[in-house]
This record gives C-alpha cells, sequence and structure tokens, in this order.
C-alpha cells in the first residue's frame, strides 16, 4: 500500500522526464481533443446546428475551471470543495457591473480578477491552516457563504438570478458571435494549459508537488511550503474567476446556482473522471461529464416502459448513480489511465 | 428589541443549536473514527423525515412514526454502509466526498421518485401542539420537545461514551484504530455501530425537524452544511465540540437573522441596511468559523489525545 502511494506521488515527476519520444495513444488522443475543440464551430457550420457551438463552449468553460482546480487538488493535494465560489465571483462581477451600466470587457476582468485575488488570498489563508477534512469542509462552507449572499442581492435578481442585456464589450472582439466567444475561450483553454504545463514543471510546481506527497518533508528540506499553497491556490481561483466571466457571458445570465456547492461536486468529478494530476485529464472530464449530462437530459433512444422519460425526469439520480460507480471503479480516470499505460511500458518510469 | 423576544429567539437557537447536535453527533464519531467524510449524512437526515412524515401519516402515531424513521434511517445507513462506503475507507478523501456527493444526488432522485418534488407536510402531535408557559412567556411545547431530545440524546451519548466498555473502545478507535485492532477488537463491528449510530442519530433529528420544516427532496443539504459548520468550529472528532459548536452556530444563526437587520437599521442607512442586514445575518455563522480557525485552527474544543 505504501508502495503504491510512493509511486503514485511521484508517477507525475516522472511523466515528466524527457524520456524517449514516442507516439502513443496518450499523446494521439491529446492531440484529437485539442484538434477536434478547435474544429467544432466549423463542423457545427457545416452540419447546421450552431446549438452544439454554446454546448461545447460550456464545456470548455467547465473544462478550465476544472483545470483550474486540478492545480491544487492534483498537484498540491488540496481538495477544494469550494471552486464554485470562484466562478460565481467571475460570474458576478459581470453581473454586477453590466447593472450599472458598465459594460467594458476589461474592466469586468479586471474587477473579476482583482476581487477573486483578495478573497482567494484572504480565504486561501484561513482555509490552509487546517488540512485534511477539515479543509474540504471550510473550503465548502466559505462558497456557502457567498452562495446565501448571492442569494440575498435583492438588487441582483436575488434567487432568480439576474439576465444580462449584452455581453462583455472587448471592442474590437465582438463577443456578441457566438462563433468568436467559442474561439476566445478556447484560446484561453489553450494558453492556460501551456502555462500549467509550464508551471507544473518548474521549481514552483516541484514544490508543490513534493509537498502534496510528503508535507513534512518538504519544510525539513527548507520549502516554507504554505506560501507556495496559497500562491497556488491563488492561481487555481484566478482561472475559475476567468470561467465565471466567460459562463455569464456565455449564458448572458448571472445566478446563484454557478456557486451551488453541487457546482464545486462537479469539478471535482470532472477532474477525478478524467485523471487527477494529469494536465489534460479535466479536459476529457469536462467533455464527457457534460456530454452525458446533456444525454441524460434528452434522452429519446426508445427504451421499453417509459423508461427514456423516466430518465429525463430523474437524470440527476442517474448521474449520481454514475458518480458512485465512478469512484468506486475508476482508480486514474481516462486520461490518466494513458498516462499510466505510458508509464508503464516507459523503462524510465519503473 | 424586547428581553422576551430576545429569550424566545435565544430558545429558538437552543431549539436550531440541538436539532444540528444530533446531527453533528453522529458525524464527528464518523470522522473521528473512521476518517471518513460522509456527506450522505444529510440524505440520510432527508430520508429519516420522510420515513416519519409517511409513517405518522399512515399510523397517526408519533411514537410509531418515530421508530420507523429511526429505525428506517439506521438500516438505511448501513446499507449504505455495506454497499459503498464500506469499500472506501482505505482510499482518499477526494473519493469519499465524490462517492457520498453521488449518494446525496441519487437518493434525493430516490425521494423524488417516491413521494414527487412537492412537500409533505407532517403534523405537530396532538399532545405537543400547545404551547408552554416559560416565565410568562407562551412557548410551542414541540419546539421544547426538541430542545429536551436534544439534551437527552447528549447526556445519553455522554453516558455511553465515557461510562461504559463499548464508549471506551470507540474513544481508543478515535485515537488509534490499528492498535485497537492488533489488541484483538473486532474494529469493522465497531465501525458499523458507530455508523448506525449516527445514521439512527440523523433519523432521529429528520424526524424532529420533519413537522417544523417542510420535508422535501433535497432538505438535507442545508442542514449537512451548517453540520459541517459545527464540526470545525467545535473541532472534529469531539462530541463535546459538537455539542458546543452546534449550540454556538444555532444560537449566532437564530439571534443574528432575527435582530442583526434591526441593529443595523440604527447605525447605518436604511436602505442600505434593508440590502445588507439579511446578507451579513446569513454569512454570520460562516464568519464565526473563520475567526474560530483563524484563532483555533482544530476548533474550539478539538480532541484531547493521550
Amino acid at each position: 500500500m505504501a508502495d503504491r502511494q510512493t509511486s503514485a506521488a511521484i508517477s507525475p515527476l516522472l511523466a515528466t522526464l524527457p524520456a524517449r519520444r514516442r507516439i502513443t495513444l496518450r499523446w494521439l488522443s491529446a492531440a484529437a481533443v485539442i484538434a477536434a475543440l478547435g474544429a467544432v464551430p466549423l463542423i457545427c457550420a457545416l452540419i447546421g446546428q450552431p446549438f452544439y457551438v454554446t454546448l461545447v463552449s460550456r464545456m470548455m468553460i467547465f473544462a478550465l475551471a476544472a483545470l483550474g482546480l486540478n492545480l491544487i487538488l492534483g498537484y498540491g493535494g488540496l481538495i477544494s470543495f469550494g471552486h464554485a465560489l470562484y466562478i460565481g465571483i467571475g460570474a458576478y462581477a459581470v453581473g454586477i457591473l453590466s447593472y450599472h451600466g458598465i459594460t467594458n470587457g476589461y474592466v469586468h476582468l479586471g474587477v473579476a480578477l482583482g476581487a477573486g485575488l483578495g478573497l482567494a488570498v484572504l480565504i486561501g489563508s484561513v482555509c490552509l491552516r487546517v488540512s485534511g477534512v477539515g479543509f474540504i469542509m471550510i473550503t465548502l462552507a466559505f462558497a456557502q457563504m457567498f452562495y446565501f449572499l448571492a442569494i440575498s442581492l435583492k438588487q441582483y435578481g436575488g434567487d432568480d438570478g439576474y439576465a444580462l442585456e449584452s455581453r462583455s464589450n472587448f471592442g474590437w472582439l465582438d463577443l456578441g458571435d457566438n462563433t468568436t466567444l467559442y474561439y476566445v475561450i478556447y484560446a484561453l483553454l489553450v494558453l492556460v494549459l501551456i502555462l500549467f504545463y509550464r508551471l507544473v514543471n518548474a521549481r514552483f510546481g516541484m514544490v508543490l508537488r513534493g509537498s502534496k506527497s510528503n508535507d513534512r518533508r518538504m519544510r525539513a528540506l527548507g520549502f516554507p511550503t504554505l506560501p507556495f499553497k496559497l500562491i497556488a491556490y491563488v492561481i487555481s481561483a484566478l482561472v475559475c474567476v476567468i470561467a465565471g466571466v466567460l459562463l455569464a457571458n456565455l449564458t448572458r445570465f448571472v445566478s446563484p446556482s454557478y456557486m451551488e456547492w453541487t457546482v464545486s461536486g462537479d469539478i471535482l468529478l470532472m477532474i477525478v473522471l478524467g485523471g487527477v494530476g494529469t494536465l489534460l485529464g479535466p479536459i476529457f472530464g469536462a467533455v464527457v461529464w457534460l456530454s452525458l449530462e446533456a444525454v441524460l437530459t434528452s434522452l429519446n433512444v426508445g427504451l421499453p416502459w417509459g423508461l427514456d422519460e423516466f430518465i429525463h425526469n430523474h437524470w440527476m439520480g442517474v448521474l449520481g448513480l454514475f458518480i458512485i460507480t465512478v469512484t468506486l471503479v475508476l482508480k486514474q480516470g481516462l486520461y490518466g489511465f494513458l498516462v499510466q499505460r505510458d508509464q508503464a511500458r516507459d523503462p524510465v518510469a519503473q | 428589541m424586547t428581553t422576551s423576544l430576545f429569550f424566545a429567539q435565544l430558545l429558538n437557537g437552543l431549539q436550531l443549536g440541538l436539532l444540528l447536535f444530533l446531527m453533528s453527533a453522529g458525524l464527528t464519531l464518523v470522522l473521528g473514527i473512521m476518517n471518513f467524510v460522509n456527506l450522505a449524512h444529510g440524505s440520510l437526515f432527508m430520508m429519516g423525515a420522510y420515513f416519519a412524515a409517511v409513517a405518522y401519516g399512515w399510523t397517526d402515531s408519533f411514537l410509531l412514526a418515530a421508530l420507523v424513521a429511526v429505525v428506517g434511517t439506521l438500516l438505511l445507513g448501513l446499507l449504505i454502509e455495506r454497499t459503498v462506503l464500506s469499500k472506501l475507507y482505505s482510499r482518499d478523501h477526494l473519493y469519499q466526498v465524490l462517492a457520498t456527493f453521488g449518494l446525496i444526488l441519487f437518493l434525493n432522485e430516490v425521494a423524488r421518485a417516491i413521494w414527487g418534488q412537492a412537500p409533505i407536510f407532517m403534523n405537530v402531535p396532538d399532545a405537543l401542539s400547545g404551547t408552554i408557559n416559560l416565565f410568562g412567556l407562551p412557548y410551542p411545547s414541540y419546539r421544547f420537545a426538541i430542545i429536551a431530545v436534544g439534551l437527552l440524546v447528549g447526556l445519553a451519548l455522554y453516558l455511553v461514551i465515557h461510562r461504559t466498555r463499548i464508549g471506551m473502545l470507540v474513544r481508543a478507535g478515535a485515537s488509534d484504530s490499528s492498535m485497537l485492532a492488533a489488541l484483538g477488537v473486532n474494529i469493522k463491528l465497531i465501525n458499523a455501530l458507530v455508523f448506525g449510530a449516527g445514521a439512527a442519530l440523523a433519523g432521529l433529528a429528520g424526524l424532529m425537524a420533519g413537522p417544523i420544516l417542510s420535508v422535501q427532496p433535497g432538505m438535507g443539504e442545508p442542514i449537512l452544511i451548517l453540520t459541517l459548520v459545527v464540526l470545525v468550529t467545535g473541532g472534529i472528532g469531539s462530541i463535546r465540540g459538537a455539542f458546543y459548536g452546534a449550540l454556538i452556530v444555532g444560537i449566532v444563526d437564530t439571534i443574528g437573522r432575527a435582530f442583526l437587520p434591526s441593529l443595523l437599521r440604527g447605525v447605518v442607512d436604511r436602505s442600505l441596511a434593508q440590502a445588507a442586514g439579511p446578507a451579513i445575518a446569513s454569512m454570520l455563522i460562516y464568519l464565526v468559523m473563520a475567526v474560530v480557525l483563524a484563532v483555533r485552527p482544530d476548533g474550539l474544543f478539538p480532541v484531547r489525545h493521550g
């Protein structure tokens, strides 16, 4: 058991070693997903189904949020059950500023990131005082606190949410066009992916991963792990804030439901589904999870005994069963499985 | 603000606190002893309330309803423990959180599929439908009964945990379960026992809350989150912490909601107070929790080991 834990802890380290480059299923699938995401608007235009552009935009926004959370979850071992809070902060920054007639997108983004930064530093420094189970609960409690705050903001729609008149105004970049917004989200996703790739392989990422596998040892080695964890927490929060800004723009709607605790759970699940501590895992997870949700809510495959109808009405229950199965059965996640397969084949990783 | 109103709100806070204690006592033991995060505890609360409401509707006897609720939740808890949760004891907290999150979604839908989306109402039993005159203050006797039940359970738990052999084993399990197993104690049995007791307490809480809350799918989550706040504030794993933490959260929340808006009105502009009062009141317990954590990361009453 201990052996397996150690090897699981160092496997991401090994994965980044410049091993022999070989085209494996993992690289192929990663490239395929990135390329496919880039081609979605073209394909949708060809088959005349513009609805899917919005659906895949949504997938990428949640992929972005999951990517952000995975920085502290997968590489820092910090299980935050409250990252929906930062999606909410991003969304509400857009909503509240728009309500007061400020539509400039740069202001939206700036205020969202500023508010997110302040909150993440404050909340992070309180939450990081506790570890383990306590951390899970406190992050959840803080997210709930802002959820209730958003509900009590009657001016901005309270429980019902608030519909934006238009998307953020980024000057020459017309977000009103769904395809433009799609490619903005896509570009941001790829950008964050590249940044995170650099980050987790830099000294910073190494310290973070070290503190995940043995925090006490890292401190004994002379690394003050707390500032590292706090910075990672803040970065991951800010990525979720950006996801929130994008989500508000995509749906042109801001509502407390964005920071509902189930959203935090969904993001966690996307990461586990795709593969904890793998760079691309969250993207795989988000795509699979939201596809499943879309399929279940509009299921029409002609199952007998009105089962179609039953699943429509109770799709959350089916998702619940799916989550339980995933956690019981899936150990490395979909993409994590490919990563591990590569490592198993690679003699360096043995 | 009159004294009697304040006193009534204080009693309401006490009642919410003791309801929360019923929830947190079970959860804190499961967390402390098994190191297991059970988010589905709120769903057990919900199922307890449903069992009670349905049984009360059929039999018209509150005692029978209580029996059905407690035993039903106990059995449901053990079923869940055996089928899903016990497979996750050795896994990372992340997977425990996710599996129990899945359970919440599943059980909510089960409740929705069986009893529908609309809330079920459960009447207060006739014997407790009156009011009790408390120093000239009429107070609903049912709410008083909740306070009494909470205090009784607290006392019983204290006696069981500190005065019996089983309680000694439970405490030993909390401080070092592998050592306890090495000494030849069937730790699995203790785990199942503790989990079952926690589930039964959640069922009891659901029963008591049935007549004052509307019984509907998803009713467990707000209570679950308050329970988590209680645990973090009081200190994870300690019954004492759960008790005092629950009282603090219950009273602060109730008093804050009742008086903070009017207090604010005296200090700041009326329209601002109108907007900010309820908002701050609903955030109050979380702020208390944050302050507690900033000062004492292990909670107010951490478990004393050794």
